[in-house]
């Protein structure tokens, strides 16, 4: 049993079905990751397993727990976190501020948890009392990374985190990801740079017109032939 | 004397163009503080904001007549001043109870912020029709109290001037309460938690909701601050001059002009907004003749004119000058707000 399993989900925005039949999971501290061409519906799927889009034929369970029906912010509560593609920092308060807000539904005492952010990204405690608007792309991302992580969540989710930043400021943010996954959380990425992204996940996910096309370990999907051709540029 | 000369035109200056622009400033700041936590939050521009201020300082008005047939009176102070927090809780709850009936219909359908404003345009119409029925249309004055800080008799007998400046109580209330008041505001809205969630809302309102801020209870609480801010505003310029109805809904224009210049949804750029607007506008109505005519050497010099560069009747004009002018070259305003 998957810590998070997000069976045959179908559904979309309106009229249109986006997704089909499309089923994710994750495990506890291992990384997954969903990959696929653009308008394949990888940032709706994300969507639809943290509640922000009314799936009409399958369901989401967490821990076993079943929460199809729960909002954004009651999965929130349940242990889920999740930074958007676009839009994801508040851009005219603090960087400290936005930590604050990240664990806005704690009542216990948050200093340690941001602490831990600050240790994993140090940049962001020089910059802390900077607006997030005013950071580079790169540790905007932190600030949106590190926003999620306030809640202590135990699934974090990511919908392209590296889009944007440089090839160094890629690796860096991935070697952060994997730390987080190794203190026990379930990550489950979107990402654009395909093959880096399949080199540290646990797991893979080919998403393509809203279907899974191939599912397997990303060490396996990187040595699939037909992944390699159509994916992976050769 | 050559330096006394100076001190004169500084006294004219300071009694008819510092000292009003000072105080009316604080007034429109006060009003532009609630448009723009509006605007931030709700993200609409709400045209019943003029007539909220009027509603809140009916309010005030009625409980300060009570107070004084129960004889009670604040010394030297306007007796205004006590009734005061009755008139923002009032006025707090008819806007709350708008939101419950007009604006939360149009929250759950995600109307677009056009819908909202014109719905404040019925909201604005309501209580405009409220106002005039419960305490008439007509001009009211219900100031009390001692009338000067300072006269201008005084002021010169102690620095031995020609020309004196006198400060009205109103006038030093005003600034001294619209002082407490964004200092207070300030700090909620950069040290509460609710203030920054508030401000966290209004900069991304999608990221808010997933972070677990309550919507509900933002919107909620920004309502209570501007309708608290529309009562006060409103009532220190009903002291400071007098209240009426369709003054109220008059000042709208000043008050958006300097929401807008500042920066829509920027508290600090409502503050500034609001001293820009009024300054401009008691400069360019004054007439400059009797600072021109200590100001220039020689004693006998007389101006032809009144050097006036604009007739009073102009005042809405400027504001609406100025709004045209920062519409056209900076749409975010002076501290980069929304663009509108
Ligand atoms: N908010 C939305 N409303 C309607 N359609 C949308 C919305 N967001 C995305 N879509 C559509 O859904 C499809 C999948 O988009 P998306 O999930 O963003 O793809 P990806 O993240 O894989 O690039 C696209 O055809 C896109 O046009
Ligand atoms: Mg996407």
């Amino acid at each position: 049993m998957s810590f998070l399993t997000a069976e045959n989900m179908t559904g979309g925005y309106g009229a249109a079905d986006i997704l089909h039949d499309c089923t994710i999971t994750a495990e506890e501290g291992e990384i997954a990751v969903i990959v696929g061409p653009n308008g394949a519906g990888k940032s709706t799927a994300m969507k639809a397993v943290f509640g922000m889009l009314d799936i009409h034929t399958g369901s989401v369970k967490l821990d076993g727990e079943d929460i199809t029906k729960l909002s954004p912010q009651a999965r929130v509560a349940k242990g889920m976190a999740f930074v958007p593609q676009t839009n994801n920092v508040f851009p005219t308060i603090s960087v400290e501020e936005n930590l604050e807000m990240g664990a806005f539904l704690r009542e216990d005492d948050i200093s340690k948890t941001m602490e831990q952010v600050y240790e994993l990204f140090p940049i962001l405690k020089d910059k802390r009392r900077q607006n997030a608007g005013e950071l580079s792309g790169g540790q905007r991302q932190q600030v949106a990374v590190g926003r999620a992580l306030m809640t202590q969540p135990k699934l974090l989710m990511l919908d392209e985190p590296t889009a944007g930043v440089s090839p160094i400021v890629m690796d860096e943010l991935f070697d952060r990801i994997i730390e987080v996954a190794r203190s026990g959380i379930s990550i489950l990425m979107v990402e654009q740079n395909a093959r880096q992204a399949l080199n540290i996940a646990d797991k893979g996910y080919v998403l393509v017109q809203g279907r899974n096309k191939f599912t397997d370990t990303g060490e396996a999907l990187l040595a699939n032939p037909e992944v390699r051709k159509s994916f992976l540029g050769g | 004397m050559e330096g006394m000369e100076i001190l004169n035109a500084l006294a004219v200056f300071s009694n008819y163009v510092l000292v009003p622009a000072l105080t009316y400033g604080s007034q429109l700041a006060l009003g532009a503080l609630g448009v723009t936590l509006i605007y931030g939050v709700l993200r609409f521009s709400n045209f019943a904001h003029g007539d909220t201020m009027a509603f809140g300082t009916m309010v005030v008005i009625l409980f300060t007549w009570l107070f004084q047939s129960w004889g009670i009176s604040f010394g030297p102070l306007p007796t205004a001043l006590l009734a005061l927090p009755f008139g923002i809780l009032v006025c707090i709850a008819l806007v709350l109870l708008s939101d419950k009936f007009v604006y939360r219909f149009y929250r759950r359908k995600k109307a677009a912020p056009v819908i909202f404003m014109i719905a404040s345009m019925g909201v604005m119409f309501v209580m405009n029709g409220l106002v005039r029925f419960i305490i008439s249309p007509k001009d009211i004055q219900f100031r009390d109290g001692e009338r000067f800080i300072i006269k201008a008799r005084e002021f010169k007998q102690m620095f031995g001037l020609d020309e004196g400046v006198a400060i009205k109580v109103t006038q030093g209330i005003t600034v001294v309460i619209a002082i407490v008041v964004v200092i207070a505001l300030f700090w909620f809205l950069n040290r509460t938690r609710t203030g920054k969630s508030m401000r966290a809302f209004s900069d991304n309102e999608d990221l808010a909701l997933l972070s677990g801020i309550n919507p509900d209870k933002v919107v909620m609480i920004t309502w209570m601050i501007a309708a608290a801010l529309a009562t006060i505003a409103g009532t220190l310029y009903g002291l400071d001059k007098s209240f009426k109805a369709f003054t109220y809904f008059m000042l709208l224009l000043p008050i958006f002009a300097s929401a807008i210049v500042g920066g829509l949804g920027s508290p600090l750029g409502a503050i500034a907004g609001g001293y820009l607007i009024a300054f401009t506008e008691i400069m360019l109505t004054y007439a400059y003749k009797k600072v021109a005519e200590y100001m220039v050497p020689g004693d006998e010099w007389e101006a032809d004119s009144l050097m006036q560069l604009l007739s009073t009747d102009y005042k809405f004009a400027v504001s609406f000058m100025i709004l045209l002018l920062v519409l056209l070259f900076r749409p975010t305003g002076i501290f980069k707000g929304k663009s509108v």
